[in-house]
């Protein structure tokens, strides 16, 4: 470990007290703070801020001309109590979670297993093929006329010349169909790094393991994957878990360019949706803040709990 | 070089030994590929149609029922776009200007000052690391967009609104790619390092000349993930003069006015939608090996 120290030299411990060796650590390695330096202001100030600023902002009464004035708790009292647009952006987010959290994670695994049991020059082409949309996140527009509620939508124009429905259907203001076309769509778009840390987990794993599985006694590739393959995947699995809390958590953009914000009665409404409705259109910033907080403190709760459930993989 | 040539060897056997494998069934391999290849083209369908949409002459488009491919392709979508877009204001030019200029500058920055710091995070030893690193760890689940409404007020005290600045300065610090910067530089060999110590070089030289034309891949990496963000970037309530507004905020713009210029709105979203593709396709391999070193150990 020693050998790891590329900024300064070892100094004996003894001569003197804790405080006194860390400061003189801190000045041998000057310039290791320094190559951190330019990262770390922009880090904190558009990252670490923000986060540590929405809690008192919350606490706060702010329209953004004014000073803010403090309001106790009644911020997070209304949000809880008395808003009801706020449950059903919670009920939205969690049925959001659920399909771009659990589910996608699962299914970009269940790919990223697939995609490897193929031949290489079929895994650069499959690995490309479900990265592509998670590349274009701006071009969600095209679901919009795919959608769209005329005889110019492309599956209402297909469908009604089938012969299955009679007449277009509203997929992006029918309240029925708001939430699931969202989740649909966003579902299109969330394999993103997550999935290329799982393809490239399954692809690190030393062949060797398989073929001391095979002398052991493994049959087939489902004996493969649960005794040798998720296992020795666990760092792997954590970031992807990691990336996928924080964008199912944060879902709201595709539904704000897909069916407006907000939309038709509230359909596809999520917290980051009230989030932007009360901080960008209605400028009540202390109550936008307090929202986020709660957002945030739903995320690291989540993160906590993740990390214990993948700690037996993780040495 | 010579490591180089000895990964690759090391891959080529691995390829050969992985042929060996007993538990895979013909029968399995073709039902997998038949699975993929479902999913696989729910996948390309809305970026195969607006390809193809975008091609078709006026009086395709509006064949009904929709088809799938294209009789007579033309070009003609593309230079309406740009008819459009020269009847507006601000030609089309300058929001291409501008997200080509932000693209760039967010990427060089974005590389420059993770660079620096993910060699300082994973080589040296100094009061903090540790925390920092951790730090890095649970800054991955606060993505840009969770934050973004507090980011709002942070560049509204700064003055920066409706300025480059807004797009700019937000994205340069990104977790993600300090995070899979540090993984990466962390593999190097610590003796390289203290060898350029030993020849006096200073922390500086020893991350600019040793350890980033060592990490390559990383750097393809982070290029990719810092383009599509700035690539993609919608200007929002940040940006409000006509003249810094991005690509996307126009293709957006464009899309609202409905039928009359469906085949501009698809021109307008396949322009969008080449670049990452092509940028991502030129650098899969190193993506995937920079991603192989992704996990979080604690």
């Amino acid at each position: 470990m020693a050998k790891n120290n590329a900024g300064g030299q070892q100094v004996p411990m003894n001569k003197a007290g804790k405080w006194a060796y860390t400061w003189h650590m801190v000045k041998v390695n000057k310039a290791a703070y320094g190559l951190l330096a330019p990262f770390m202001i922009l880090f904190t100030i558009f990252l670490i801020v923000p986060i540590i600023m929405s809690l008192p902002i919350g606490f706060t009464n702010f329209n953004m001309v004014q000073f803010p004035k403090f309001v106790g708790l009644s911020n997070f009292k209304t949000l809880f109590l008395n808003d009801e647009v706020f449950l059903i952006a919670i009920r939205n987010t969690l049925i959001f979670a659920v399909f771009t959290g659990p589910f996608s994670y699962i299914l970009s695994f269940i790919l990223a297993w697939l995609i490897n049991e193929m031949h290489p020059v079929l895994k650069t082409f499959f690995t490309f093929v479900f990265y592509a949309p998670s590349m274009t996140t701006s071009v969600y527009v095209i679901w919009q006329l795919i959608l769209s509620g005329d005889a110019n939508g492309y599956i209402n124009s297909v469908m009604m010349d089938i012969g299955i429905f009679t007449q277009p259907v509203q997929f992006l203001t029918d309240t029925k169909y708001i939430l699931g076309v969202c989740i649909v769509v966003q579902l299109w778009i969330s394999m993103g790094a997550g999935f290329l840390a799982l393809r490239a987990g399954f692809q690190n794993i030393d062949p060797s393991m398989y073929e001391a599985g095979a002398i052991e006694g493994i049959k087939n590739r489902w004996q493969e994957l649960f005794m040798i393959t998720i296992p020795s995947m666990g760092p792997q699995l954590l970031f992807a878990a990691v990336l996928q809390i924080s964008s199912s958590f944060t879902v709201g953009a595709v539904g704000q360019a897909l069916v407006g914000l907000p939309s038709s009665d509230y359909a596809a409404h999520t917290i980051m949706n009230h989030a932007t409705d009360y901080g960008y259109i209605r400028f009540e910033m202390g109550y936008s803040a307090a929202i986020c907080f709660v957002l945030f403190a739903a995320m690291l709760l989540a993160n906590k709990g993740i990390n214990s459930l993948l700690a037996k993989y993780l040495d | 070089m010579a490591r180089k040539k000895r990964k690759v060897s090391i891959e080529k056997l691995k390829v050969k030994d992985k042929k060996k494998n007993v538990n895979k069934s013909l029968g399995g391999d073709i039902a997998i590929f038949v699975f993929l290849c479902l999913l696989g083209s729910f996948m390309l369908f809305p970026l195969y149609y607006s390809l193809v949409q975008s091609i078709k002459p006026v009086e395709e488009l509006f064949v009904f029922p929709p088809k799938l491919y294209v009789l007579n392709p033309t070009t003609k979508n593309f230079s309406d776009l740009v008819n459009i877009a020269s009847n507006m204001w601000v030609p089309l030019s300058r929001y291409i200007f501008n997200s080509v200029f932000i693209t760039i500058v967010v990427c060089t920055c974005n590389i420059f000052v993770s660079c620096c710091a993910a060699f300082s995070l994973a080589k040296c030893k100094f009061p903090g690391v540790g925390f920092l690193n951790k730090l890095i760890v649970t800054a991955l689940l606060f993505s840009s967009q969770a934050t973004w409404i507090m980011t709002f007020l942070v560049l509204s005290k700064l003055g920066l609104i409706d300025t480059y600045g807004a797009l700019i300065l937000p994205n340069i610090a990104t977790p993600l790619g300090l995070f899979l910067m540090r993984q990466s530089m962390s593999t190097i060999h610590d003796s390289m390092i203290e060898a350029a110590k030993m020849d006096g070089a200073g922390l500086f030289r020893i991350c600019w000349q040793i350890v980033v034309p060592n990490s390559k891949p990383a750097i393809m990496t982070l290029i990719i993930f810092a383009f599509q963000g700035a690539w993609n970037m919608q200007g929002g309530v940040l940006i409000y003069s006509e003249e810094l507004k991005t690509l996307p905020t126009i293709v957006q713009q464009i899309s609202m006015t409905g039928l009359s210029r469906q085949g501009a709105v698809y021109a307008a979203a396949v322009v969008l939608l080449i670049p990452p593709l092509v940028v991502f396709l030129l650098a899969q391999s190193q993506v995937m090996e920079t991603m192989a070193n992704s996990g979080i150990k604690d």
